[in-house]
């Protein structure tokens, strides 16, 4: 366990900015106000922070970016629509440290010109947002929001928006739709959300995790870049739930091996089963068997494996639940969650759960198969958005692990998916 | 000097101006990449992904509706993965396609249908998965057939980009996505106005006009019925298009022979039912403008726009025009005046109109525009319903040779010609109310500055005789609204404004052809205008039979008699919270 | 029109409050969402009866069909009535390995109703959901914005009724 972006946890009074201030609060934001703005992006660069939500994009790069777009009226949104399935690790930041989230978010405005931050927050979170409120209003009452903050000049504010149940809202152009008061389906890209998002203004866009990491690499950084590998700097928050005995919120160094996450953090697997899949990065991760148990948890050893970090999670199941009724579990999930609008998504999803629910029946046709891979592989190329792009990765990771289960190798035909 | 792009397609170089799209550049090396959302005057969807195609270096397909090209771009249309992904992604909107292609209004004309042949889907593939769904059809304008609905998200562009309306919308999510009304209620408690623009943009038939074909058919069979018909302004410009002539081919004299040889007993002019409006209105004008009154006038000719008047703006329904459409006074003349001259009941006239319109079925029904129990107006059809009854019939429409519209109702001025182009009615009306105010014939007639369809407000101010008039020409309702906005905050000056709530007025209209596009439109106006140009007479007031009709029944303009006849009353038309909401205050 | 407007009165009291939610929002219709979340916090059955939605259409610039179009896409809005308390059932898969069926099997006996169903009493539904981030709490549920979890026996269940009682 590293103790960095959750340092704060537990130190101080959740609703009392005098009780963050004492623990050292806003000391990043003033020292933040005094450097020149490159030097914030470049410090998020040296410690090799990429998108936390599951896109990894290097965020020291977009806050670069964002800041040299010259159309003017820049915005800030931080996504708080943590939907992806078994992920709640910013559900843990926004409860234990809401002050340093804040705090973050002014950062992030002064670093990139913005003229004020939106944080967009899952429905399913409500009862974090008192203390949103709350942390806002104190701020603003100290000086830390509104007009000429600290005396610097810059002028900034954060609104707090709520979604009310839409996975699909955590795609950035869905998630400004559902700010802008219309149902929260994506639009195209280009253009991009940095040069017109929210309401067609200049918007930077980061979840909650990559964003509260800031205060605490402006504090001090080295702790920080003392972790991890050579290409996966740092630590990570992740969160691990299914079938295992401790489930929960956990920050680790980078490096840290799947075994030791699932059995010394986690507890290891409910009454000592053994495991049948492991999916990481929520639903629209890729899954894997008990064969990566001693795979460093990196991005390149990931990569390496066709596996993604994505939203950080680890979902542990079991023996008892099979392959097949995993995949028909998630097909479920997205077969509810797309936004719907665009063909392969809408209607590939409908038309891969047949074939899925065939295969469990043990109806299905070699043509069935062949079908079903097809349109695993054209929604992925040609789908509208990132949730139509990456709604297949669990069946198409499993097609390579469990081949088996899919008739795709003679001698596994007929044993139990 | 634009910046060019080069790029290559399928291998071929292509140049285009910086900003083109795929779809676009492709179309210029003649190749029609597949799609169904893409509509060449709306904003960009990108939802239907027919348009996929590969890009060197790209991971995933892009939509070549939506991607712009770039300099040294490498496009392909044709490889494997393009050809699957296209027809795969055709094959899942047909398993959600209610496929009853034989009984469809919109069957030998449907975008869909022509993608299948083109990708050679011959039988269902994937397992069918569309569930039956209720048909909307409240009124007597437009039909919903959910059923047929592919989801592109077109008639809500033209519902909210066009008209400001948002009656249509989507709702749900998923596989449960839809398209209709809040509610799914019926249109006419919604905030729709009947302008018809969405079934003009649908690919399929899942907006469609209420079919009113068969009702004509057999009244044209009837041996006890004087069928008689008369054609709108804009009809002679649209109706070639569907047969293999240019667009906006002028086919008057055909179009009058098709009829003839349908079996209508007589084919007559709304051309000259406008001349009619426009001397009414005109006169109307005048008087209200001397005593300034109620100000600024509304033309009231369009029955889309005289809807969002009554729905959206109720409060304002007094500064619309008194004067009937000119459909509606043709019809009334015919039912008063022709049936008296050729000895009938006017039940036992069968008047049909040819419009370009699908408000014009819900104007016919209104309760103001029948005497006796007898609606002046029998049956509209629109262009494409004339188009199927053509074709049902087996004309050759292309190959007809010119006839004549019969006396007397279908003599009529080149002012009544240009009321189908948005600015047309307020020039017709010009020509007519400046002679009056002048006293006198004036020469200069054509006021080139309310032509055109680049503007949605145009504006003029005119001196005549001493006296400065403002005037503004508006299309489309989104317009419409700013205009009724200002004139609610007594912000507005104008004295005179004519309102079209289709682009381009009724060459526009959502009872066109569905191939219709701006381009098309602005060819159309053109054609309206050369049909001006060569008329005998070019002022409404100036047309000989209307000076007898005057002389000879109706006693004089704006006379009590013409009053009875040609002036309607407009009434305010709740939407259904409208009514709940006053309904629970009580 | 699966729904008569009459059935729901809008009464006095509830435009008043209606009122102050919109004004809360300073009558911005970009903030429709946090709008109707209020406002189907106002009405016992947690849903925007359809009249509702045509007040706020009348009051906001927004058109019916956009408010339409929100009610029916975000899961955390409804436009049929709910019970006073609706019983989210997490159907995601952290809660279904952790025998969520057991869990959504005993409500269903205990309270005499199948998901998407209502109490003779008009008190809970049951409701299945996709995950709500609480799967350091599975089986969990969550009811107007509390989770109780892990249920994982009958006693725990019927004692997190009780709490509703």
């Amino acid at each position: 366990m590293a103790h960095f972006i959750t340092r704060n946890f537990g130190k101080y009074d959740v609703f009392s900015i005098d009780s963050y201030l004492s623990i050292g609060g806003f000391s990043s934001l003033k020292k933040a106000l005094k450097m020149d703005k490159e030097d914030i992006a470049s410090l998020i660069t040296k410690a090799g922070v990429k998108g936390r939500g599951g896109a990894e994009y290097p965020m020291g790069r977009k806050w670069s970016q964002a800041r040299q777009v010259t159309r003017p009226h820049h915005c800030v949104v931080c996504n708080a629509d943590e939907g992806e399935t078994c992920t709640f690790k910013d559900r843990e930041l926004i409860t234990q440290d809401p002050f340093n989230l804040i705090e973050a978010i002014i950062i992030a405005g002064w670093a990139v010109d913005a003229e004020d931050g939106y944080i967009y927050m899952r429905e399913e979170y409500a009862h974090l947002c008192p203390r949103l409120i709350n942390a806002i209003e104190q701020a603003r009452q100290r000086g830390f929001l509104g007009k000429n903050i600290l005396g610097s000049g810059f002028n900034y504010d954060i609104h707090l928006y709520s979604g009310a149940g839409a996975y699909v809202c955590g795609e950035g152009t869905a998630l400004i739709r559902s700010i802008e008061g219309k149902a929260g389906r994506p639009r195209m890209k280009p253009p991009f959300m940095k040069q017109s998002g929210l309401f067609t203004r200049p918007t930077c866009l980061n979840n909650v995790e990559s964003l509260s990491i800031v205060p605490h690499l402006l504090h001090d950084a080295a702790p920080y870049l003392a972790q991890g590998t050579e290409n996966s700097i740092g630590t990570k928050l992740i969160s691990v739930g299914g079938n295992v005995n401790k489930p929960g919120v956990f920050e680790i160094p980078f490096g840290t091996t799947i075994r030791q996450i699932i059995y010394d953090l986690a507890g290891g697997i409910q009454e000592n089963r053994s495991i049948r899949l492991i999916q990481f990065g929520g639903a629209s991760g890729k899954i894997a068997d008990d064969s990566v148990l001693d795979l460093p948890y990196t991005y390149e050893d990931f990569a390496a494996h066709n596996l993604i970090i994505g939203s950080g999670s680890i979902l542990v199941i079991d023996e008892r639940m099979s392959v097949i009724d995993f995949l028909r579990a998630t097909q479920d999930f997205f077969l509810h969650e797309s936004c719907g609008q665009c063909v392969p998504c809408r209607e590939g999803n409908r038309q891969i759960k047949f074939f899925l629910d065939k295969i469990k029946a043990g109806t299905q046709t070699q043509e069935d198969i062949e079908t079903m891979l097809t349109f695993a592989k054209v929604m992925p190329l040609s789908s509208l958005c990132g949730l139509g792009e990456t709604a297949q990765n669990a069946l198409q990771s499993a097609i390579k692990v469990f081949p088996e289960v899919f008739g795709l190798m003679p001698k596994a035909q007929g044993e139990q998916a | 000097m634009e910046e060019m792009i080069n790029l290559t397609i399928n291998n071929l170089p292509v140049t285009v101006k910086k900003g083109t799209k795929i779809m676009e550049a492709a179309r210029k090396l003649h190749i029609d990449i597949p799609h169904l959302c893409y509509h060449p005057d709306q904003a960009i969807k990108a939802r239907c992904r027919l348009c996929s195609v590969e890009v060197v270096g790209k991971k995933r397909l892009l939509a070549a509706c939506a991607t712009e090209c770039w300099e040294g771009m490498q496009v392909y249309t044709d490889t494997k993965i393009v050809r699957d992904t296209q027809k795969g992604i055709l094959q899942l909107i047909m398993a959600d396609h209610e496929e009853n292609c034989l009984t469809c209004p919109r069957n030998g004309n449907c975008d869909l249908q022509d993608l299948c042949s083109r990708f050679n889907i011959l039988r269902p593939h994937l397992p069918h998965v569309s569930k039956p769904l209720p048909k909307l059809c409240d009124n007597p304008s437009l039909v919903s057939d959910p059923e047929k609905c592919v989801k592109c998200g077109r008639c809500i562009r033209a519902c909210k980009d066009i008209q400001g309306i948002e009656a249509l919308g989507f709702s749900q999510r998923s596989i449960n996505l839809s398209v209709g009304t809040a509610y799914k209620d019926g249109f006419l408690k919604t905030d729709c106005i009947l302008c018809g623009q969405c079934t003009v943009v649908c690919p399929v038939g899942a907006l469609v006009e209420k079919d009113d074909t068969d009702k004509v058919m057999q009244a044209l069979l009837d041996p006890e019925k004087v069928v008689i018909v008369q054609t709108a302004p804009s009809i002679r410009v649209t109706l070639g298009d569907a047969f293999g002539l240019p667009d906006a081919s002028i086919v008057t004299g055909k179009m009058v022979t098709a009829l003839k040889m349908m079996g209508f007993n007589k084919v007559f002019d709304t051309n000259y039912g406008a001349d009619m409006t426009i001397t009414e209105e005109a006169h109307e004008f005048v008087e209200r403008f001397k005593k300034k009154d109620c100000l600024p006038m509304f033309t009231s000719c369009c029955p889309g726009w005289v809807n969002f008047v009554e729905k959206h703006y109720p409060d304002l329904k007094e500064h619309l025009s008194s004067a009937k459409s000119p459909m509606s006074m043709f019809s009334a003349i015919l039912k008063s005046e022709y049936a008296q001259r050729i000895g009938k009941k006017p039940s036992e006239i069968y008047s049909v109109a040819i419009m370009p319109c699908i408000a014009k079925k819900y104007e016919r029904q209104r309760p103001q525009l029948q005497r006796n129990g007898v609606y002046d107006t029998d049956a509209v059809l629109t262009t494409r319903e004339l188009i199927k009854m053509i074709k049902s019939i087996g004309i050759e429409f292309d190959k007809l040779p010119a006839g004549k519209f019969d006396d007397p109702m279908g003599d009529s001025t080149g002012a009544g010609a240009i009321f189908g182009a948005t600015g047309g009615v307020m020039e017709a009306a010009l020509r007519t109310a400046d002679d009056w105010l002048a006293q006198k014939p004036l020469s200069e007639i054509e006021y080139k500055t309310v032509r055109g369809m680049d503007n949605g407000i145009k504006e003029a101010t005119l001196e005549i005789a001493g006296q400065t008039i403002k005037i503004a020409v508006v299309q489309t309702l989104k317009y419409a609204r700013i205009v009724l906005d200002k004139v609610r905050s007594g912000q507005c000056d104008y004295d005179f404004v004519e309102v079209m709530a289709c682009p381009g007025g009724c060459i526009g209209g959502g009872g066109q052809p569905v191939t219709s596009t701006r381009h098309t439109e602005k060819e159309r106006i053109n054609s309206l205008y050369a049909i001006d140009r060569t008329s005998k007479f070019r002022k409404s007031h100036e047309n000989p039979y209307l000076i007898e009709l005057y002389k000879n029944y109706l006693d004089d303009i704006g006379s009590k008699k013409a009053h009875e006849l040609l002036h309607t009353s407009f009434e305010k038309q709740p939407r259904w919270y409208d009514e709940a909401l006053k309904k629970q205050e009580k | 029109m699966f729904e008569d407007v009459s059935n729901f009165k809008l009464t006095k009291e509830l435009t008043a409050k209606l009122d102050a939610v919109l004004n809360a929002h300073g009558n911005d219709s970009t903030q429709i969402v946090d709008i109707l979340l209020d406002a189907q916090d106002l009405i016992e059955q947690h849903y925007i009866p359809k009249i509702v939605a045509g007040y706020i259409a009348e009051h906001l610039p927004t058109k019916l069909s956009v408010i339409y179009d929100c009610i029916t896409f975000y899961d955390k809005l409804s436009d049929r009535p709910r019970g006073k308390y609706p019983i989210e059932v997490c159907n995601s898969i952290a809660c279904r390995v952790n025998d969520s069926d057991f869990l959504l099997q005993t409500l269903t006996k205990l309270l005499n109703i199948k998901p998407g169903e209502i109490t003779y009493d008009g008190r809970f539904t049951i409701e299945l959901t996709d995950c709500f981030g609480a799967c350091d709490r599975a089986p969990a549920v969550r009811i107007n914005k509390v989770v109780y979890g892990p249920l994982r026996s009958e006693e725990e269940i019927k004692k997190m009724l009780e709490k509703m009682l």
